[in-house]
């Protein structure tokens, strides 16, 4: 299944499963990520992680090890 | 006074909830901890349109008020009037970003529920603006029953609006039916709120953050930006503020000299001049290297850059465990590590903020770097500058290797309590607001006056105690009538230098015979009267000089360097090394001067190079240079890395709010140290003779 991380830069998707701890995830739903959002990558940092996304207009950035754990739908 | 109407400001991190706080109390706040934890508590007084006077509590940021960090918990109790410490506010002021009011309603709409008087604050409405978003305040109004402000908090824009709000007497409870179930039905009753107020012209355009970006963050420009703003930091820091430090000592200076005129000699004028007014300069001199980096790192974070520099740093901070918003507190720290340690209030996670403030005071700062400078002159009394400034290099890379080696000892050691996720927020960009980075700056200077002069003043108190008492009688009275001799002899010194001079250029004019020769007689009897003067000052002087370091022999400080010596001989050390180790335990740079007061009898240390070449002639028992290139080795080591400055305990123990990791923290640095310089000098036995 493909992840966000490996989303191209500018490339959007909806947003699907999220296999984080608990409150790792609960703490993402509260600021957007939830299923059927759509959700873009915007950069990668400069050393490749972490990678900036963004949601329902929020930009924030979250590693690569975590991004790799939430799907796009 | 507790008729007085509480206001609570809410709100995501990062919303301007500080910037309004500020607007509204200017300097009528202050600032402290909640008891119990390290979350800073703000609370401030101003004044309603009718001249009533009003409190205002700017709670910590939250997301949510099903907290995750220690930040929210507070947030979330003292909205639920569960702090004893905190009453509940009588009325909230929500602040929500007018740019992406879905997220921010989580929060609000969740404050909404607790039924207390509301006022939603509708920020940012110009970036909002900028991005196509406009927002209907009337419609919000009309749906939740409450006041909504649109403001620009930053520009003060709407502050007339939010006043005429807070004046009024009777605040509407908000019409808002709780949400039930999860994330998602929160988020669709937020759809259903906001439904019909929020337009968005459908454009798919750059924003100026965006174009900022583009070059901040670019793979190339990003990191010349950076290290041209850290080098720009680090010269200001080092450089420009060398004026100011200046002016400070030589005022300090002459503060001291007045009191000197002034006053009896004895041992309280000692006490003045060099325990209070040494002791505070020593504190005070510090002062304009940390406002500059708190200028700096306002500024930074005042614009939205400093989100961009941990998003930079991010991935050489992680495989050690810290995250890259530690970067910019062990940065500071290469200043001094208490604008470090207290720059750590910007991680919100306290398992990272605790590793970052454990490992801060390994880095450089600057206090060590005169005495690095002294004993790398010793080790290479022969060394070009070229040799000598490799030195200093290796001394940073070592503490940065130690800064490295240590965060990922205790991200082992430390159990991970917390979600282990790491999210980093990026703000649109702002123009800084200079008002509210001089307030921060004056703030943080207050805390460090208070906190790093008590303590500092304190031990320079007991330092000068320990290096003054016990007095032995026998040497007060030879130093007594030995210093009389030389202020007689130096008077006539004094006296026979001029008149020697007009003799000699009388005896030039002359032309006759005979009163030349006169005239020579007498110059040679006055001539030899001076060098007989200038002998017994100077021989005097030496037992002056010899006195004073037999009296700090005999001194409790001196006792103590006896003591200790069995226990650091076998780093390389005699006693008299180990008086300045003692010493130099409330601030390293106070090693200079107490070498300089065992070697020269005095405290000179602008004659620096003389206490070096003392100290360079220094022979062991055996014959050998006391600062062989062994033992100066293993004290550099022993200095990087060893805590010598109680502020720093001072400021550790409050940041963390428990004595138990400042002592943990003044324990493993100081037991490393030691470990460390022991083998460095047994081990470079095996190489150096």
């Amino acid at each position: 299944m493909k992840h966000i991380a490996q989303l191209d830069v500018g490339e959007s998707a909806i947003l699907g499963e999220m296999k984080l701890p608990r409150e790792a995830s609960a703490r993402l739903e509260e600021m957007g990520f939830l299923p059927g959002a759509a959700i873009r990558l915007v950069r990668r940092a400069p050393l490749g992680c972490p990678i900036e996304f963004e949601v329902a207009g929020t930009r924030l950035a979250i590693r690569g090890v975590d991004a790799a754990n939430i799907f796009v739908g | 006074m507790d008729s007085e109407r509480l206001f609570a400001l809410v709100g995501n991190p990062n919303i301007g909830k500080t910037t309004l706080f500020n607007a509204l109390t200017g300097l009528r706040q202050k600032v402290a901890n909640y008891p119990g934890v390290t979350v800073e508590k703000k609370e401030g007084t101003a004044r309603d349109r009718h001249g009533n006077q009003f409190k205002v509590l700017d709670l910590p940021g939250a997301y949510s008020l099903e907290a995750k960090s220690p930040d929210e918990e507070v947030t979330r109790a003292v909205l639920h009037g569960e702090r004893a410490d905190t009453p509940q506010p009588d009325v909230v002021v929500c602040l929500v970003d007018a740019s992406n009011l879905e997220r921010h309603f989580y929060l609000a709409t969740q404050v909404m529920e607790l039924g207390l008087p509301t006022i939603v604050v509708l920020n940012k409405t110009d970036e909002a603006k900028k991005l196509g978003v406009t927002v209907t305040a009337k419609k919000l109004e009309e749906r939740l029953g409450v006041p909504v402000v649109p403001m620009q908090a930053n520009e003060r824009v709407g502050m007339e609006a939010l006043q005429v709000a807070l004046s009024s007497k009777e605040l509407a409870k908000p019409q808002w039916r709780p949400v039930e179930g999860n994330v998602a039905a929160r988020y669709e009753a937020i759809d259903q709120l906001l439904s019909g107020a929020v337009a968005r012209s459908e454009q798919e355009r750059l924003t100026p953050t965006d174009k900022w970006d583009q070059v901040l963050v670019h793979p190339v420009w990003g990191w010349v930006v950076l290290l041209s703003i850290l080098a720009g930091l680090f010269y200001a820091i080092f450089s420009l503020s060398g004026y100011p430090m200046g002016w400070i000592d030589a005022g300090f200076a002459w503060l001291g000299e007045c009191v000197e005129v002034r006053m009896q000699e004895g041992d309280f004028r000692s006490l003045i001049t060099e325990g209070i007014i040494g002791g505070v300069g020593g504190v005070v001199i510090f002062l304009p290297q940390i406002l500059m980096l708190f200028f700096f790192i306002s500024l930074m974070e005042n614009t939205g850059y400093l989100a961009r520099v941990s998003f930079m740093m991010d991935r050489l901070m992680s495989g050690v465990g810290l995250n890259g918003k530690a970067f910019i507190p062990v940065l500071s720290s290469y200043a001094c590590a208490i604008p470090g340690i207290m720059a750590t209030r910007t991680m919100e996670s306290p398992r990272d903020r605790l590793i970052t403030i454990l490992v801060a005071p390994i880095t450089s700062c600057s206090a060590r770097l005169p005495v690095y400078l002294m004993l790398i002159a010793l080790m290479l009394p022969l060394g070009t500058a070229t040799q000598k400034a490799f030195v200093m290099l290796g001394l940073y890379i070592l503490s940065i290797l130690g800064v490295y080696f240590f965060a990922w000892i205790f991200n082992r050691m430390l159990k991970k309590t917390e979600t282990t996720l790491t999210i980093l927020e990026l703000p649109t960009y702002q123009r800084p607001s200079w008002r509210e980075i001089g307030l921060q700056i004056l703030d943080r200077g207050k805390i460090f006056v208070r906190r790093a002069g008590t303590v500092i003043l304190a031990l320079s108190i007991l330092l000068w105690a320990m290096v003054t008492y016990p007095k032995n009688q026998e040497y007060e009275k030879r130093v007594a009538a030995a210093e009389s001799i030389l202020e007689t002899q130096s008077e006539l010194s004094g006296n026979l230098t001029p008149q020697i001079e007009v003799l000699i250029s009388i005896e030039k004019e002359v032309t006759e015979q005979n009163v030349k020769l006169a005239l020579r007689s007498i110059l040679e009897e006055k001539q030899t009267q001076l060098s007989d003067a200038n002998r017994i000052i100077e021989s005097k002087s030496e037992e002056v000089r010899n006195l004073t370091a037999k009296k700090l022999a005999h001194s409790a400080a001196g006792r103590l360097g006896k003591a200790i010596e069995p226990g650091i001989e076998p780093l390389g050390y005699d006693w008299k090394m180990g008086v300045g180790l003692v010493a130099s335990f409330a601030a390293r740079e106070v090693f200079v001067s107490t070498m300089s007061i065992i070697y020269l009898g005095e405290d000179k240390t602008e004659e620096g190079g003389e206490v070096s070449k003392k100290m360079a002639a220094e022979k062991r028992a055996d014959g050998q240079p006391a600062y062989n290139l062994r033992t100066c080795l293993s004290l550099l080591v022993f200095y990087v890395f060893a805590m010598q400055c109680l502020s720093t305990v001072a400021v550790t123990r409050r940041e963390t709010n428990s004595w138990r990791w400042a002592i943990f923290q003044v324990v493993y640095l100081t037991g490393f140290a030691y470990l460390a310089a022991f083998a460095t000098y047994q081990i470079s036995g095996f190489f150096i003779a």
